[in-house]
Parts: structure tokens; sequence; C-alpha cells
């Protein structure tokens, strides 16, 4: 009885005290569209530091990362959250794609096995979202199946949407092509690598977070 | 040479989702196309992601997946209104879910009025 009671006013003092729940903001997309390059970005930004490995081989990242109390200014407001990156997702994975990309045969199949694990963790983590930026590499299709799922899948939950256009600095880059595919979301064309254009992609935070 | 099988949506309509995703992942394995009537719910093409993940091992290295949706186009206003009805009343047995084993489908285009399944050449398989 003591401890129900305990636990009660614990509860309510919890709920009174407690701070304005964080936004948890993941970052989603194939492999290779530069998420963790954009985490970094966002990370040199607002933290000065870095976040994750970035790499051309596909499935660099193979765990979800997660970076807290990120607090960003934009046009006089602040918005607090914690950036989640993602392995994002992918259908297939072949070891010996990692092989023809130099790799030992060992570690390409010990990559290929946690990729798969990392792909799995991404798809659980989708709940978890309370906001999502989709990075998709913008000299790419971006009307593959694994894009449109990923959408549908925010979709489904309610999960507020930015979609980025990146690798905006390479002329092959298309963001009215992204838009296009996309017409019911608001498309940021951005370089995560050389910071082309990311005032307007924070601005766009908090039009899904904020 | 290719394998397509047919699975009509009466098949996997009173299927729970894990079952669903089972059943497809299961011929898939067999190396052959899955040609499914209709689509899947949102959270079941992701379950079957992550499935085919798991899944992967020795020959099998995943899968290829389009969902071909005759209504996706032209999803405004009373169209979309309309769809949605439709979906409704038929569930979602409209369009057309192909799902292949990755090691046979390298890639699925797709635009409007054709799709492209694009297998890997014969000399890669059979070695
Ligand atoms: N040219 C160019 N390359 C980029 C850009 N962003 C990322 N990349 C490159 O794309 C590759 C994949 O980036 P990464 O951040 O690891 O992608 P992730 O798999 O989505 O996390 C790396 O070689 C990056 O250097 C960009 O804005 N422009
Ligand atoms: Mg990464």
């Amino acid at each position: 009885m003591i401890n129900i009671l305990k636990s009660f006013i614990s509860k309510v003092l919890n709920n009174l005290f407690k701070k304005k729940k964080n936004v948890r903001l993941g970052l989603y997309g194939p492999p290779n569209g530069g998420k963790t390059t954009l985490a970094n970005r966002i990370c040199k930004d607002w933290l000065g530091e870095d976040m994750g490995d970035v790499s051309n081989i596909a499935h660099e990242t193979r765990e979800i990362q997660i970076k807290e109390q990120i607090s960003i200014k934009s046009k006089g407001k602040e918005l607090d959250f914690n950036l989640v990156d993602t392995p994002g997702i992918a259908t297939k994975i072949d070891y010996e794609e990692f092989v023809k990309a130099g790799m030992k045969e060992k570690k390409a199949k010990q990559r290929a096995k946690e990729a798969t694990k990392g792909i799995i963790d991404s798809i659980k983590w989708l709940d978890e979202m309370d906001a999502v930026i989709i990075v998709l590499d913008g000299t790419k299709d971006p009307y593959t199946q694994v894009n449109i799922t990923i959408v549908g899948n925010l979709q489904a939950r309610n999960i507020p949407v930015l979609i980025v256009a990146n690798k905006s600095d390479l002329k092959k880059s298309d963001v009215k092509k992204v838009q296009a595919a996309y017409p019911q979301y608001s498309v940021i064309g951005i370089s995560a690598k050389y910071g082309n254009n990311i005032d307007k992609f924070y601005e766009g935070l908090f039009a899904i977070a904020g | 040479m290719v394998t397509f099988q047919f699975v009509p949506y009466h098949e996997i309509e009173d299927l729970g989702s894990a079952r669903r995703v089972k059943r497809l992942i299961d011929i898939v394995k067999q190396n052959k196309i899955v040609l499914l009537q209709g689509r899947l719910k949102e959270e079941e093409e992701a379950d079957l992601i992550a499935i085919a993940m798991e899944e992967i091992k020795g020959k099998f290295k995943g899968i290829e997946l389009a969902v071909i949706n005759p209504e996706e186009k032209s999803k405004e206003g009373l169209k979309r209104l309309r769809s949605n009805f439709y979906n409704l009343v038929l569930g979602d047995r409209q369009g057309l879910t192909i799902i292949g084993p990755a090691s046979i489908v390298k890639d699925i285009k797709k635009d409007p009025t054709k799709i492209e399944l694009l297998t890997k050449e014969a000399r890669n398989r059979r070695k």
C-alpha cells in the first residue's frame, strides 16, 4: 500500500516537473544517400562535434546512433531534439558487393550480417520517431519502392516528414524530380557535404518538428 | 528459367499480417517471383523487408519489391476520395505487388504503363 502511494506521488511529481519531452528526429532513406553526412553537419553546426563515420561503401552505419539534446536556432526560434541516425532501409544485401569494393571476404560477410540487423532495427525504430528527415541522393531515381515504402510507413504512422534531395553540389542532382515524385511533401535540395542551402533545411526542420 | 507464382488476394485475405508475410517470403525463397493481386498494408511491406533481412543467408540475398497501384499517380481531391472508398470496399486488392529474389531480379522499374523486370544475366546465375 505504501509502495503504491509512493509510486503514485512520484508519478504526480514527475508529471508536474517534467521538462518538455525532447523531440526524437530520425534520419531515414536508402543506404548512401548521405544520412550520416547530414547528421555530422547538424552536429558540427550546433554542437561542434561529429556524429558518425561516412563511407562511399554502402552500409557504413549499421547501428542506430543517437545524439541527445541538440538545440538549433532559426529566426529567433529554438528547437530541441535528439537526433537518431539510422542505417536506413534496403531490401537486399550482397556481401559480394563489398568484396568488389575491395574488402576481404570474411570482413565483407561480417559487414553484410551487421547490415541486415541494422535494417531490421531501422524498421523497428520507425514507431519511436516524432519526426523524420528522409535523405535521398538527388542524383538517383527518387521513385524507388524502398523510398515509397519508407514514405508510406511514416504516413501510416502519422509521423511528419521532411524530404531532403541531397548532393546538390553534383550536376546530376535534381530537386525538381524528387519534388515531382513526392508532391505532398516539402522537398529541400541541399549538399550535406558542402553545406549548400543548409539554412533552408534548418527552417524546414521547424516546420515538421517545431 | 524464371518462374512466376500468382497469388490471388483471397489466399492471403484471412491471414494475419505475420502469416501473410511468411507465405510470400516462403515462395520467394523457392526462387520464384511472386505476383500478388493487390497490395500489402504499409506496415506489412516494412515487415516483409525485415523478414527478408532475417532470411539472408547463402544464396538468398534479399528481395526486389514493386507495388503497382493504378490510382497512385492521381491521388488528388475527388479521385483520392474515390480510391479511399474503393480501398474500403475492396480491401487492398487493387493493383499488383511483385516480389522477387534479389539473386534473380536485379531491378524492377515501373512507370504507369509498363513494368520492366531486369533479371540477372544467366551466366552470372550459373556460377
Ligand atoms: N557529392 C556529395 N557527396 C555526398 C554528400 N553527402 C554525402 N556524400 C557522400 O555519399 C557517401 C555516403 O554518405 P553517408 O553519409 O555515409 O550516407 P548514409 O549511408 O546515408 O549515411 C559518402 O561517400 C559521402 O561522402 C553531398 O552532399 N555531396
Ligand atoms: Mg550512415
